[in-house]
């Protein structure tokens, strides 16, 4: 049994690259402005993408990691924040009756999961299981240009490449064939300030709101970051400097 | 062998260590010390209560559904919270009291923002327990209020120690009126 | 021992009831060191340092983990939004493993070629094999914690390592998983291990320093101090040369940390553990590459296993493998080739580890295997045997004040 296991499992690790490498991947590289020891996020771009999220993902992706209260990073105010909250329905229970209730959220809830459970997920996408996106950029490599090139990688399947029924064509995905439907064709969201509209600029701004998703430390991690760097850089110099000092006399 | 001719070490009879002095030397290891000071911070912070608990720290509460008499208690920061929505007779005796002989004085006013509805944390001043009289049917003491089981302190309508060992009043916990009927807790 | 060199009556006063103060005092100014020693013999001190963080860091993540299948992950995500400065401790912790295993492997290879091993430091070696070994032990365990794909298919597939022992093989593996597979009770249990073994790593680090102090450092000359014109007290100097170890080592450190903290973990590990569903390319963590090449070099299950453990077993012995009278490789020419193409070997095997195993990569892991034993098992005794060496100098202090200048 054990060994049957061991055996499937040295299968999979042959045969998992051999299959991501039978079809093209196509990887966009962007400039992102989180990108590099100095890199910020867009709170514009964020909000938009939450927006986006919400209108265009949300009615099959979770984002369980995400309470209403981290919508502050995203340059809400506290009043915002309730107000995006109380739109949702909670479950909340059991109540004194002992029946679960819902309950408009509050600012210390998570976002509400579309689907119950794991089955119900897939029950309702025809066995594919539509992942949880809180961490998906960090969860891919190269996680933010593989989420833009994903979402803008809907293409025609070239000839010879048959797509089977309730399979999609996706120069991006591993292998090509992606079981999620085309999400956006452009002009899917309607954004309040104006901003583009396109499959690029709509993507742009999923992967923003995402990569902050994933990664909501991440300003303060660089800021601290060059703070520390230039302090052990300084401390390297002295201590280069004093190690010269005081072994001068030997030798 | 090294060890065999082990003799006095010439470094070990100087009077001064090199660079004891020097600049460098002493600039190096302060900026240790320093760097290790700024590291311990994040080891203790991190024993604050996290954001999520905070998150939890106020809560809003409808009392527009306790009928006059009832009491309801509530979760806030890990601990009970007794909310009475009290009867005329309630409020009437707590202002009566002349709170001069009290051992913990405080006037019923001070207490109740709205007199109909006192906000309780229900932890006994004494050791920690929490007092009975929430229920109807459940011991409210001699007062009327609350009687902790544990010791035997007895709270009045106002919450206030009236007889036992307990040394302060029930704690109101920081609370605002959102509208009529909601209370903020926190 | 004589209280009166300290001054402060509180010191003298504690110091002759517990001489702490002369303990210390006689490791900074007694202990003699080889005057010559490189930045190469920074490596020690820099690996105590890795295990102090990984103590702290690791107790203190502790305090917010939850060892159970169904919230371990959101536990460590928990930290990593939630807790004050919990990214950041986890990411220290995360990195350090890393870093850890960098320095051990100079502070390996450093004895490899300056022959620390050889006598009378054989046991000295030893210890430092037996903390690889439960290092190894310690990283495998925490990489399950997270409980992500990565760390229950790692989980799955290293303690399926002891099936291939004969008849009691899978009575075995169903004793570390205290089921029939990777799950709560494999999670508790290495937790709780995890917790455990890097007290006694430092427990093993302390005999590890105790035996090092019994003959002192070797050098890079690799002859004996023959008096006290070789060697200096390690306070100032070693202290110091140390802190410009620590500086590169924090700087570097720091740089990953705060800029690239996912850069030697896996993306896999960030989606939640799933039973039913292998990932595509399971890699174990960068560090146990070359010896993942090494098992699966071998067609054979329990070959692949008895050589991956051969592989560093054979490091337990190879102070009686290479029985050459001459340390260092500075004097050992020929050895010196091998010794690099030895490191060469073992980066190749690293890479071999993280590629699929088919075509040409199989070829040239049991080409690089080979090597890596042929390199202790038959060059090394036949090395000791047959190479001439270069004529050692007669003290340390010969070719420090020589044509070779400032070696330190």
């Amino acid at each position: 049994m054990l060994k049957r296991i061991f055996a499937a499992m040295l299968a999979c690790t042959l045969a998992g690259p051999a299959m991501a490498a039978s079809g093209n991947v196509e990887l966009q590289r962007r400039d992102w402005s989180f990108s590099g020891p100095f890199g910020t996020f867009d709170k514009a771009a964020m909000q938009r993408g939450f927006q986006a999220y919400r209108e265009v993902c949300a009615g099959c992706h979770s984002l369980e990691l995400i309470a209403f209260r981290n919508f502050a990073d995203l340059g809400y105010n506290e009043a915002e924040i309730k107000a995006i909250a109380a739109q949702y329905d909670v479950q909340d229970g059991p109540n004194d009756d002992g029946e679960m209730f819902m309950r408009p959220g509050i600012a210390a809830d998570r976002i509400p999961s579309p689907y119950l459970n794991e089955n119900a997920a897939r029950a309702g996408n025809n066995g594919a299981l539509p992942p949880d996106l809180s961490l998906i950029t960090k969860a891919r490599a190269n996680g933010p240009d593989y989420l833009f090139s994903l979402l803008a990688g809907y293409k025609e399947a070239p000839e010879g490449v048959t797509v089977p029924e309730g399979m999609h064509y996706n120069a991006a995905y591993p292998g090509n064939l992606i079981a999620m439907p085309q999400p956006l064709y452009g002009e899917d969201v309607t954004y309040s300030d104006g901003a583009n509209n396109s499959v690029e600029a709509i993507s742009s701004d999923l992967v923003q709101f995402l990569m902050w998703a994933a990664e909501p430390k991440m300003e303060v991690r660089k800021r601290i970051g060059v703070a520390a760097v230039f302090f052990l850089s300084i401390f390297l110099i002295f201590s280069y400097l004093a190690k010269r000092r005081i072994w001068a006399d030997v030798h | 062998m090294a060890k065999s001719d082990k003799t006095q070490n010439p470094a070990k009879g100087d009077v001064q260590e090199p660079g004891r002095r020097d600049f460098f030397v002493v600039a190096t290891y302060a900026m240790a010390g320093l760097g290790a000071a700024a590291v311990a911070w994040p080891l203790i912070d991190q024993l604050n209560p996290a954001a999520d608990t905070l998150a939890l720290a106020n809560i809003e509460v409808d009392v527009s559904k306790i009928a006059v008499g009832q009491s309801i208690t509530v979760k806030w920061r890990g601990k009970p919270v007794f909310i009475r929505h009290r009867t005329a007779d309630e409020i009437a005796r707590a202002n009566a009291t002349d709170i001069t002989g009290l051992r913990d004085p405080q006037d019923d006013v001070a207490r109740a923002e709205k007199p109909e509805y006192l906000v309780l944390v229900g932890v006994c001043t004494h050791l920690g327990c929490v007092p009975l009289g929430q229920k109807t049917g459940e011991v409210r003491g001699d007062y009327d209020g609350w009687f902790c089981p544990c010791h035997g302190s007895h709270y009045d309508t106002s919450g206030r120690i009236r007889k036992g060992p307990a040394p302060t009043n029930l704690e109101v916990p920081p609370h605002n009126y959102l509208s009529d009927s909601v209370i903020r807790i926190g | 021992m004589s209280a009166e060199k300290f001054q402060n009556p509180v010191v003298r006063w504690i110091d002759h009831r517990l001489p702490v103060f002369s303990m210390l005092d006689h490791e900074k100014y007694d202990y003699p060191v080889p005057k010559n020693l490189n930045y190469m013999w920074n490596f020690g001190v820099l690996a105590g340092m890795a295990l102090a963080i990984m103590i702290v860091t690791g107790i203190v993540l502790a305090m917010s983990y939850t060892a159970h299948v169904d919230y371990a992950f959101e536990s460590v995500e928990r930290i990593m939004r939630d807790v004050n400065h919990g990214w950041l401790i986890r990411y220290i912790h995360m990195n350090t493993a890393s870093f850890f295993f960098i320095v051990v492997y100079i502070h390996i290879l450093r004895g490899l070629y300056y022959g620390s091993y050889k006598a009378p430091r054989e046991l000295l070696w030893i210890l430092g094999v037996v903390i690889f070994l439960l290092m190894m032990a310690t990283a495998f365990m925490g990489y399950v914690l997270p409980w992500g794909q990565m760390s229950f298919w790692g989980a799955t597939v290293i303690t399926n390592l002891f099936s291939a022992i004969p008849i009691v093989g899978d009575s075995i593996v169903t004793l570390l998983w205290g089921g029939f597979s990777v799950d709560n009770a494999t999670l508790n249990r290495f937790f709780s291990l995890h917790y455990l073994l890097p007290f006694v790593i430092s427990g093993v680090v302390v005999l590890h320093i105790v035996a090092l102090h019994r003959f002192g450092s070797n050098n890079p000359i690799g002859i004996d101090a023959s008096g006290p014109q070789d060697t200096i007290s390690f306070h100032p100097y070693y202290t110091i040369k140390d802190m410009v170890g620590i500086a590169v080592f924090l700087l570097l450190l720091a740089m990953t940390v705060f800029f690239f903290p996912n850069a030697m973990g896996h993306p896999d590990n960030y989606i939640p553990a799933n039973a039913l569903q292998t990932p595509a390319h399971i890699v174990p963590e960068w560090y146990f590459l070359p010896f993942y090449a090494i098992l699966r070099a071998v067609p054979d299950k329990l070959g692949g296993v008895l050589l991956m453990f051969g592989a560093i077993a054979v490091l337990f012995i190879l102070p009686w493998l290479d029985k050459s009278p001459v340390r260092s490789a500075r004097f050992r020419p020929l050895f010196r080739i091998f010794f690099w193409l030895f490191l060469i070997d073992a980066i190749l095997l690293g890479y071999l580890g993280g590629k699929p195993a088919e075509g040409i990569y199989v070829t040239l892991s049991r080409i690089a295997t080979a090597w890596y034993f042929l390199h202790f098992l038959v060059i090394l005794p036949l090395l000791s045997m047959f190479e001439t060496t270069k004529p050692l100098p007669k003290s340390i202090s010969e070719p420090v004040l020589g044509s070779s200048g400032r070696s330190a």
